[in-house]
């Protein structure tokens, strides 16, 4: 058998596993009985959306004067929380997708995961920018259709159109590349189970599938080229996002580094995200072998890269402002460290360039406790970065007397708990119900990276 | 001779390859594996012909090319051009820059999404179906040949049993058609 390199990298598989056992592994989540746990987090996020809906109705109900917003600070939080969601989101393409073209074995015990955290946290980001509309019920005055004023069509020069689009594919084409890879899993599902309920459920999701050679030679080639495609796709979503900002003449964002840097924030919060979760997942469902300190360790490298990247990206727009010598570009960086904002500035820099450098220490990049811990940091630190890049570059207008502060409403604060709501709600379903790991992926590797591979017997 | 289906029953996917490979070079026509998971190398040895699927894909993507650019210049330059910031709509090409991501996008979308409809079509998987595999085992630890001797006029169904015995079968399961 091929075990030529389990000697050199670290078992990506622990324990003592056969083909069976894996099967047995990542449905006992499904089959079994839910514990208190996991009641106790479902309880709390479920009321935590109710309560987001809760808000959303009384935006839509009222208008988004319900917001904190005024004349001077027109885009705050709905922004800022869309931004952190879609970068959050981030993640899961990049290990489903770029990990697949580079063939990166450890991406198969967690890339099932990171798609699902991807698809929630998209649904997450869409409703901000749905809702900043005020009338949601028109919506649809997004897509380019004839009105009834007259063939008045879309601007496809602006960004925000681009966004719709990009956002609209990068939701769909990640949800089908996710399902696609869904589909045999939920077969090996189907067929172990006895209850005909459960059956006939997971026939349904599975479509059908039987594994024939011809199916899976066709699964293959899907699977790449929706890699190939996901993979400019990913890339070319925070870059339009960011162009969101880029393409204005505000002092702050009118600048060329937006693209690469929020591409690598993207990244970087995504991975801390996936962390945050798989650390809970893999300890609440028993994953401890197939979510291994070698995996954690992995993403840690990406999180030290990305970290670093961003790091450099706010030192460059220091230098840049003061290089440039416009002195509005001066003061919006000035005011950003000093001014009135100089707190939620120092969050994002400790947050986001110090704490991450601490997984430069293998002790710590090998520690389940501290990494999640620096998760939540990244976490906090990335959400910190959207509000200083949004807000602190509006409150101060070209017109002093138009100054400002942005007052966070209660309502703002509900929307975006709702949708950390949502987001966890969500996820918590997935893990009862789908298999939480591509686990016929993870077959295929068994041999080559497991601890202990055995050889069938005869 | 009545028809018959011989289902040999692996545990391991490399003893079925090398199997499949000791039938093939008696001449045994073999119909399908049934696997839970892709077996590599095994197309060529059971005369899989590879997909033609991305083919398929790269035409979807031109087509989602094609719309974007004849959508941006119908909307933009010819139906109800606009002067946005001083910026006139004057042609396409001129104009294109702000275009390139829309087409973009659409590219992509029209590939993936061409694509996995084309996958589930040529697959026959949809919600719905019921599925043929002739053993639940097969998606979960086990690989399954399927041999018809209907296909296998010169190479007799006992002689097709013993190769498949010889080569490691752990199970071999015969069904009359």
């Amino acid at each position: 058998m091929s075990n030529h390199s389990a000697s050199v990298r670290e078992p990506l598989i622990l324990g003592d596993k056969t083909y069976h056992q894996i099967t047995e592994d990542i449905a006992q989540p499904i089959e079994g009985k839910a514990n208190g746990l996991f009641k106790i987090l479902f309880t709390i996020s479920a009321l935590l959306a109710l309560w987001g809906v809760a808000c959303f109705a009384y935006t839509i109900g009222t208008g988004i004067g319900v917001w904190g917003l005024n004349k001077t600070v027109g885009w705050a939080w709905d922004i800022t929380n869309f931004v952190w969601w879609v970068g959050i989101g981030h993640a899961g393409t990049l290990i489903s997708a770029i990990l697949l073209l580079f063939r990166q074995r450890w991406r198969m015990s967690i890339n099932r995961s990171a798609e699902a955290m991807t698809i929630f946290a998209v649904i997450c980001a869409a409703l901000f920018p749905v809702m900043h509309m005020g009338r949601v019920w028109m919506a649809y005055w997004v897509l380019p259709l004839p009105n009834t004023f007259g063939s008045l069509w879309v601007n496809f020069n602006s960004p925000l159109l681009w966004d719709v689009f990009a956002i609209s594919t990068y939701f769909t084409v990640s949800l089908v590349f996710w399902y696609t890879g869904l589909i045999p899993d939920f077969a090996t599902i189907r067929d172990r189970q006895v209850k005909p309920r459960m059956k006939k459920i997971y026939s349904i999701l599975s479509f059908g599938w039987s594994g024939s050679a011809k199916q899976w030679s066709r699964f293959e080639e899907v699977s790449l080229v929706l890699a190939g495609l996901s993979t400019p796709l990913v890339l070319s979503v925070h870059t339009i996002v960011s162009m969101d900002f880029a393409t204005s003449v505000i002092p702050g964002w009118h600048t060329t580094i937006f693209p690469p840097y929020f591409v690598a924030g993207a990244i970087f919060s995504g991975f801390a995200m996936v962390l945050t979760l798989l650390i809970i997942m893999r300890k609440v469902l028993h994953l401890e072998d197939y979510i291994t300190i070698a995996h954690v360790e992995s993403m840690n490298k990406i999180i030290i890269i990305t970290g670093s990247i961003v790091g450099v990206a706010y030192l460059t727009e220091l230098f840049v402002s003061w290089y440039s010598g416009v002195e509005y570009e001066q003061y919006a960086f000035l005011n950003r460290a000093t001014g009135p904002y100089w707190w939620s500035y120092w969050s994002m820099m400790t947050c986001n360039v110090i704490t991450p450098q601490l997984f430069w220490f293998k002790k710590i990049r090998k520690s389940l406790l501290a990494t999640f811990i620096i998760s939540i940091f990244v976490n906090i630190g990335m959400w910190f970065e959207r509000f200083v890049i949004i807000v602190t570059s509006l409150h101060r207008d070209y017109l002093p007397s138009s100054w400002t502060m942005f007052h966070p409403t209660f309502i703002d604060i509900g929307i975006f708990l709702g949708t950390i709501g949502i987001f966890f709600t969500l996820f918590l379903l997935f893990s009862r119900t789908f298999p939480v790991i591509a686990l016929n992926e993870l077959k295929t590797i068994l041999k080559s990276t497991s601890e202990n591979p055995k050889p069938p017997h005869h | 001779m009545s028809k018959q289906i011989i289902y040999g029953v692996f545990d391991d996917e490399e003893v079925l390859i090398s199997s499949a490979k000791a039938l093939r070079g008696q001449g045994v026509k073999i119909r399908d594996v049934f696997s839970p998971f892709p077996i590599h190398g095994l197309d060529p040895v059971i005369g899989i012909k590879p997909t033609r699927l991305s083919n398929a894909a790269f035409f979807y993507g031109m087509f989602g090319t094609s719309m974007a650019v004849l959508m941006t210049w119908y909307m933009m330059i010819h139906d109800w051009p606009m002067n946005v910031g001083g910026k006139p709509s004057f042609s396409w090409f001129q104009n294109m820059p702000a275009f390139i991501p829309v087409t973009f996008e659409l590219t992509v979308f029209c590939a993936a999404h061409g694509m996995v409809l084309s996958y589930l079509l040529v697959n026959k998987i949809y919600p719905g179906r019921k599925a043929h595999n002739p053993d639940p085992r097969s998606t979960d630890d086990k690989f399954i040949m399927e041999i018809q001797t209907a296909d296998n006029k010169k190479v007799a169904g006992s002689e097709i049993i013993s190769v498949l015995r010889n080569t490691g079968a752990i199970e071999i399961n015969q069904k009359e058609l």
